[in-house]
């Protein structure tokens, strides 16, 4: 049974300096209420793991919570470059950050991996590329059956997993629907998990028999946060913000505006702004 | 039609390129825009997959992003995106990827992940997402990429996806049973690989363009095919399926 917390109790009960957190989401129910809150509670030295970094990891990456970042597409997506990731990476700001770099698949496969509890991914890839040579956890192995030489990765086993999700029932089971992306893998791939959700309803109502569930006995901490997932997207409930998406390309291109933003928009911010986004999105 | 842009004439030959019972696995940008004029055209029964595990979708606007709720809603079904990979790409199930890049070589390998030092980069680019394994899975690959001598480079900084490797046989050699690219459409012209050396070659010129005017938007010594084409010109229909989509997706993400 999970605990229904407040987004500060979770964060503040889940998520150490120094530990390994995937915040998943492939573009849909991006985490970013959760996020927002690790970066209030000044958290450092985090390992970051997620596929698609998205502008999220950019406002952590630019506030300082990250030493490490695994991820295999770190852009803004249809929009060009993550600013604030190409600044820790080329110039050190606000200070190194160091990076293993995989493929989608590779990365995809090892969120399987963890959540199967084996040591690592094997899959069919990067052949003929040179990702292998500039990351040492990239191997491969020799299939005892075929000898056909195949990729390796290590597992992803975050200490926390933080993702966003449709409704949680009162039982503490959560529903996802849509781009479910890798949400379901690294929560089951995770020591401890953070849910944060729409709503949180007395029964589910009809659904597809195949519907994502995680049953409630799988999660860490559920929080309700409506418009969690703004300026990404929660299916049913708001669409993308896709021109915010395209303004923070002005927003993130220098520190200084980076920083005033993020001071306006965050720091000085709680979990009830994410409600207000989504109400003046649906107004637009 | 005589009134087009260069651009226009780029979507519109990679669109063509597209066949009706093609199962594609559409990278987004530039090939998302080929891929639904295609469906959009000449080929209305085509399978768009997009890796955030759409299958079958038939977007109204083009996304901004690989997994925008367009995508969702108009497709047949949506998997996880473990699913995508493994089963559905790593499975053998494209018959076509369709990709850009930030830099190819005469190869067709392409580099989006850094130019300059790995470790000490001059520009950090995105980095391969999906690219790596679409290019070794899919049955072949088509590029959408406009011409410069940065873009077309001599030699990449990086290889994050394989086109050709070093040519000839070098996706055999690594067991590689899927052709890699056959097409490569730029603003100017269509380059197809030479059958034994693999080099990008150009096969078709858009109408207008002087073979001049390739190579110094080549940054290697351009070869030509012995027969060369010239593209047929838009016609009236694909220019107005193409803009009447893009004005549609301007105004759907707000930057009409």
């Amino acid at each position: 049974m999970p605990r229904f917390l407040s987004l500060a109790e979770a964060v503040e009960d889940c998520v150490r300096d120094g530990d390994t957190v995937a915040m998943e989401g492939f573009t849909h129910l991006i985490p970013y209420a959760a996020g927002h809150e690790v970066i209030r509670q000044q958290r450092r030295r985090l390992t970051l793991i997620k596929m698609t970094p998205d502008l999220l990891y950019d406002q952590l990456i630019g506030m300082g919570c990250a030493e490490k970042l695994v991820f295999s597409w770190g852009g803004n997506p249809g929009v060009g470059s993550l600013h604030r990731l190409r600044d820790a990476v080329e110039n050190g700001w606000p200070h190194p950050l160091a990076i293993e770099e995989h493929s989608h698949a590779a990365m995809a496969n090892a969120y399987e991996a963890g959540a199967a509890g084996l040591p690592c991914a094997i899959f069919r890839g990067y052949l003929g590329v040179d990702l292998p040579k500039v990351n040492p956890r990239i191997k491969h192995i020799t299939c005892p059956f075929t000898g056909e030489r195949l990729a390796a990765v290590p597992a992803h086993r975050p200490d926390v997993a933080i993702v966003h999700a449709l409704k949680a029932d009162r039982a503490g089971n959560v529903l996802l629907e849509g781009i479910v992306g890798v949400q379901k893998e690294v929560v089951l791939a995770s020591k401890r998990s953070i849910v944060t959700v729409e709503e949180i309803v007395d029964e589910f109502g009809p659904r597809s028999f195949n519907a994502v569930i995680l049953p409630a006995w799988t999660v860490g901490a559920i929080v309700k946060v409506p418009g969690g997932a703004y300026p990404s997207y929660a299916q049913g409930y708001y669409k993308r913000d896709n021109a915010f998406y395209i303004s923070w390309d002005k927003i993130a291109r220098e520190r200084e505006t980076f920083l005033a933003w993020m001071k306006a928009n965050v720091l000085e911010q709680g979990p009830d702004v994410f409600a207000r986004h989504v109400r003046r999105a649906r107004a637009a | 039609m005589a009134d087009y842009k260069p651009n226009e004439m780029m979507t519109i030959a990679a669109a063509r390129a597209l066949r009706n019972n093609d199962v594609c696995f559409v990278g987004i940008g530039m090939p998302s825009a080929a891929s639904n004029l295609a469906r959009l055209t000449h080929a209305p029964d085509i399978t768009l997959i997009y890796e955030s595990g759409t299958i079958a979708t038939k977007p109204d606007v083009l996304p901004l992003s690989i997994g925008d709720g367009e995508l969702c809603e108009t497709a047949l079904t949506t998997t996880t995106v473990v699913e995508m990979f493994r089963y559905w790409l790593q499975g053998g199930r494209m018959t076509v990827g369709f990709l850009g890049g930030a830099q190819i070589d005469r190869f067709a390998n392409l580099n989006t992940t850094v130019v300059g030092d790995y470790d000490k980069p001059k520009v950090r680019l995105p980095g391969g997402g999906g690219a790596p394994e679409i290019a070794s899975a899919c049955g072949e690959i088509f590029i959408i990429m406009s011409q410069s001598p940065r873009a077309f480079a001599n030699k990449l900084d990086f290889v994050t996806s394989m086109g050709h490797g070093e040519g000839g046989d070098h996706r055999a050699r690594l067991g590689l049973k899927t052709k890699g690219p056959t097409k490569l459409i730029t603003d100017l012209c269509v380059f197809e690989p030479d059958p034994v050396s693999k080099e990008m070659t150009v096969s078709s010129i858009h109408p207008g363009v002087m073979e001049e005017e390739i190579k110094a938007q080549t940054g290697w010594p351009v070869r030509f095919a012995a027969t060369l084409t010239e593209t047929p010109k838009p016609t009236a229909d694909e220019l107005t399926v193409l803009r009447d989509l893009h004005a549609r997706t301007a105004r759907a993400h707000g930057t009409a």
